[in-house]
């Protein structure tokens, strides 16, 4: 590991001051970064230490705001993540293990990098991501675990958060702030496809810093599951995933949020099923048919080509445990 | 600040990239706690830090600045008598080689507060009502951030059992 300066910050401006002027790069619980430094896969000069900014989780309005330091076991533990945004408490639950669950923030879950074989292997293998230009040897390689959706020639690698699956399906924004000021970006616009730059893998700026994000309560959002497949039962990454929400209203469905991990450079959602299905009655033949019509897209290789039947099923099932529960509930 | 290790305070290392785990290990001398992978992927190096369980390997020394950190050499009482769970672990052949076991016992004794506190789990049925019944399975979901090369892991969740229950089948 190359040597760095470690600074700590107590608050946002002294954070963004530090930032700004070392060109330092943020640490927070360091499960990401400190491996990837480790791996000499990253190499900043200097961090500056944002695990003891702001951490509450409190509602405004109605809306709840997660402040970005706040640890992945916390937020998943909360009382008002479990009762109205269930979706997301198991997608955090169904990441990592508990000991990483719980030095991981909400805010470097976002920024974690993507966990394609060759992107690790310094040594021996040619990635873009790594190296612009240099090539990228998971295609023609072992892409088992690779993109389905939303790929280039230049790079197949997916994004590996459970967590933001949930959050693209719960329309959350992400708050930001920078030496130009505040904003906030919704977590679908956040993460970028790789294109021709597949080093560039969001639309943060220079020292921006994450401060929170935010959901908006919803009846579908209160309704909803997250299914992770993968090669073994826990603490491992998602082959398949789905975050899934739904509300029927006079036996319609009213609401629906569907949006996949594990098969795209990004949260996917899947607004083609969506669309499918908004307005009409629940039935297992219709969450089939909305899943092959957004699978239809998908553009499988050779390794990966399993992830196309396994994402129909898996979305068809989530979406029938839904509404198994909501029949449940009304019975 | 210094670190609290099991009660004692010890001056922080220098150099930021020393690990938490090298720190306990090298520079403080307490070897209890093991060396795996050192990227997060074995659970080894668990020790406690301000009440919750973390990896040590993953977390730069520094970063634990002012924190209370405990580990398997601070579980026996000062009288030297075992912890419970390390008795449990040792009438139900919890271990072979040992090498995972300071991480397992850390593990499990941190978790024993997460299940009190009705923190749910990937495999809590009820996510509002939080964890109840099915124990064996809760105790293996959480538990599966330690890995056992000896795959001692039935044992394991024996001697955990009979500590959170009494008596295990
Ligand atoms: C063995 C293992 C298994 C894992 N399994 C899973 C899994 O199944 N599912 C899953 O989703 N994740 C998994 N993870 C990843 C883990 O969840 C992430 O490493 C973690 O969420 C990152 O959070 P952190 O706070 O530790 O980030 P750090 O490592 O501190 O930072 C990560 C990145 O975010 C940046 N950053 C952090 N905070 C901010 C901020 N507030 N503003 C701007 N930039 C910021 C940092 O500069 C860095 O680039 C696994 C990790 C390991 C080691
Ligand atoms: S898929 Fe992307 S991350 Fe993996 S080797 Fe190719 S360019 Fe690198
Ligand atoms: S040594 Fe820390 S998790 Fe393996
Ligand atoms: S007892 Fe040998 S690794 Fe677990």
């Amino acid at each position: 590991m190359r040597m760095f300066d470690y600074r700590r910050a107590t608050e946002r401006t002294e954070a963004l001051a530090i930032a700004a002027r070392e060109q330092a790069r943020y640490l927070a619980g360091g499960t990401n970064l400190v491996d990837l430094m480790r791996q000499n896969i990253e190499a900043p000069a200097a961090l500056v230490d944002v695990s003891r900014l702001p951490a509450t989780i409190e509602e405004r309005g109605g809306h709840l705001l997660i402040g970005a330091a706040a640890r992945n076991s916390v937020v998943a533990a909360h009382p008002v993540v479990r009762a109205r945004y269930p979706m997301l408490s198991r997608a955090l639950l169904a990441g990592a293990s508990a000991q990483i669950r719980n030095m991981a923030t909400v805010g470097g879950n976002i920024l974690q990098r993507t966990r394609c074989a060759y992107f690790y292997d310094v040594a021996g293998s040619r990635c873009n991501k790594r190296e612009p230009g240099a090539g990228c040897d998971a295609i023609g390689g072992f892409n088992r675990y690779h993109a389905i959706f939303g790929t280039s020639e230049h790079c197949i690698a997916t994004h590996p958060s459970d967590m933001c699956v949930a959050l693209a399906a719960l329309d959350a924004r992400v708050h930001l702030v920078g030496p130009d000021g505040e904003r906030s970006v919704p977590m679908l616009d956040f993460h970028r496809l790789p294109g021709e730059t597949p080093q560039i893998e969001t639309v943060l700026r220079p020292s921006e810093l994450i401060t929170a994000i935010e959901l908006v309560p919803s009846a579908a959002a209160a309704n909803s599951a997250y299914r992770k497949v993968r090669d073994r039962s826990s603490y491992a990454f998602a082959l398949v995933s789905v975050a899934a929400g739904m509300e029927i209203v006079d036996g319609k469905i009213a609401d629906v949020r569907i949006a996949l991990g594990g098969v795209a450079p990004k949260p996917w959602r899947a607004a083609r099923a969506e669309d499918i299905l908004r307005g009409q009655a629940p039935a297992r033949e219709r969450f089939l048919l909305a899943a092959e019509a957004e699978l239809a897209a998908a553009k499988p290789l050779y390794g990966n080509a399993f992830k196309t039947e396994l994402a129909k099923r898996t979305i068809a099932a989530v979406l029938g445990e839904l509404l198994g529960e909501l029949n449940g509930a009304n019975a | 600040m210094p670190i609290v290790v099991n009660g004692t305070a010890y001056p922080l290392p220098e150099d930021p990239r020393v690990s938490l785990l090298d720190h306990l290990r090298e520079h403080i001398g307490l070897t209890g706690t093991k060396l795996g992978c050192n990227q997060g992927a074995c659970g080894a190096c668990t020790v406690i830090v301000d009440g919750m369980r973390v990896l040590s390997c993953l977390t730069l020394a520094v970063q634990a600045d002012g924190c209370q950190v405990r580990t398997i050499e601070g579980l026996a009482s000062e009288d030297g008598a075992l912890h419970p769970l390390q008795n449990a672990f040792i009438a139900h052949d919890g271990f072979q080689c040992g090498y995972c076991t300071p991480g397992q016992i850390c593990s499990a004794i941190a978790m024993v507060e997460e299940l009190q506190r009705g923190d749910p789990s990937y495999v809590t049925a009820n996510l509002a009502e939080g964890p109840n019944g099915a124990m064996r399975q809760e105790i293996r979901e959480r538990m599966s951030g330690n890995l056992c090369r000896c795959g001692a892991h039935n044992g394991i969740v024996d001697a955990i059992e009979e500590m959170l229950c009494g008596d295990a089948a």
